[in-house]
């Protein structure tokens, strides 16, 4: 057998595929209603200096992506293992040479890189006007880069939302602005909570 | 020595691989492998599987190795046909 021979029958076996793409929708679609949460809660809150921001979204991103990251693995480790043992059981017969077994041990891996790398590279993309305006590149049209960020969560919110209808089949515009809808009702209350302190 | 021509083993799986990559591969193990599989039961977690090979020197050892890589186990081997080499001109 050769060697993508052998990863294919990995991945199929560990259904790692599905499950990291639900992850990435799922913790993707948290680091950028995190982000806006943050970039919003500044907006209302009145003026504050971009290094600040940029510390805080930028601990978000890393919190988000460690938790993300080992929450993802402890979870995929311990289920993978069960599976195993049941299939063990099942079969009479040690599992550790086999696929099954390999599957078991690469994919929390996977799975917990998908569930890490997801909200943190989306939140990055996310900040972005902040970093550009701090380093002194000029935005596009002066855009406030506050603005531009917020405006940046809302596309990232949009992708997600059509990635998800793409998968489920459903009509990408639709389930885009469905997701979109979700992140102006987040943001209506923070309006609503936020702006009156 | 005698080569084997067929064999008939019984064996049990799990669901994953599928029977048309499970009997992808064991054909793949040799060139003029056939391979034909038939699904007896389906567990929860298992199948049982009746597998035949037919080759020209049917090595059971490959065979063993590739199903416990897929997860398998051979119950039994169940018909074993074997062919004896021609005896040389100084027999």
């Amino acid at each position: 057998m050769s060697l993508i021979q052998h990863i294919r029958s990995l991945w199929n076996l560990s259904q790692a595929g599905q499950i990291a793409r639900r992850y990435f929708v799922t913790n993707g679609f948290d680091g950028a209603l995190t982000m806006l949460g943050i970039l919003l809660g500044f907006y209302t809150g009145g003026e504050v200096q971009l290094v600040v921001a940029i510390s805080a979204c930028l601990g978000a991103a890393i919190a988000l992506g460690i938790s993300g990251f080992t929450s993802a693995y402890l979870s995929e480790t311990e289920e993978r293992k069960k599976e195993l043992k049941e299939l063990e059981e099942s079969l009479v017969a040690p599992l550790e040479e086999s696929y099954h077994g390999k599957a078991s041990q690469i994919t929390p891996w996977v799975i917990a890189a998908v569930n890490g790398l997801s909200p943190f590279l989306i939140s990055l993309f996310i900040i972005l006007p902040l970093w550009l305006e701090d380093w002194g590149y000029m935005l596009p049209l002066e855009m406030d880069p506050f603005d531009a960020a917020i405006g940046l969560a809302f596309l990232a919110i949009l992708f997600l939302g059509i990635f998800l209808g793409r998968i489920s089949g459903t009509f990408w515009l639709w389930s885009g602005l469905r997701a979109v809808l979700i992140g102006l009702v987040t943001a209506g209350i923070i309006f609503l909570i936020g702006g009156n302190p | 020595m005698a080569t084997i021509k067929r064999i008939l083993l019984d064996v049990l799986k799990p669901h994953q691989p599928g029977a048309l990559e499970f009997t992808q591969t064991l054909a793949d193990l040799n060139p003029g492998y056939r391979v034909n599989l038939i699904v007896e039961e389906v567990d929860e977690n298992t199948e049982s599987l009746i597998v035949v090979i037919e080759g020209e020197d049917i090595q059971f050892e490959a065979i063993d190795q590739a199903i416990k890589k897929m997860g398998g186990t051979i119950h039994s081997v169940d018909e074993v046909e074997a062919e004896g080499s021609q005896p040389s001109s100084s027999d």
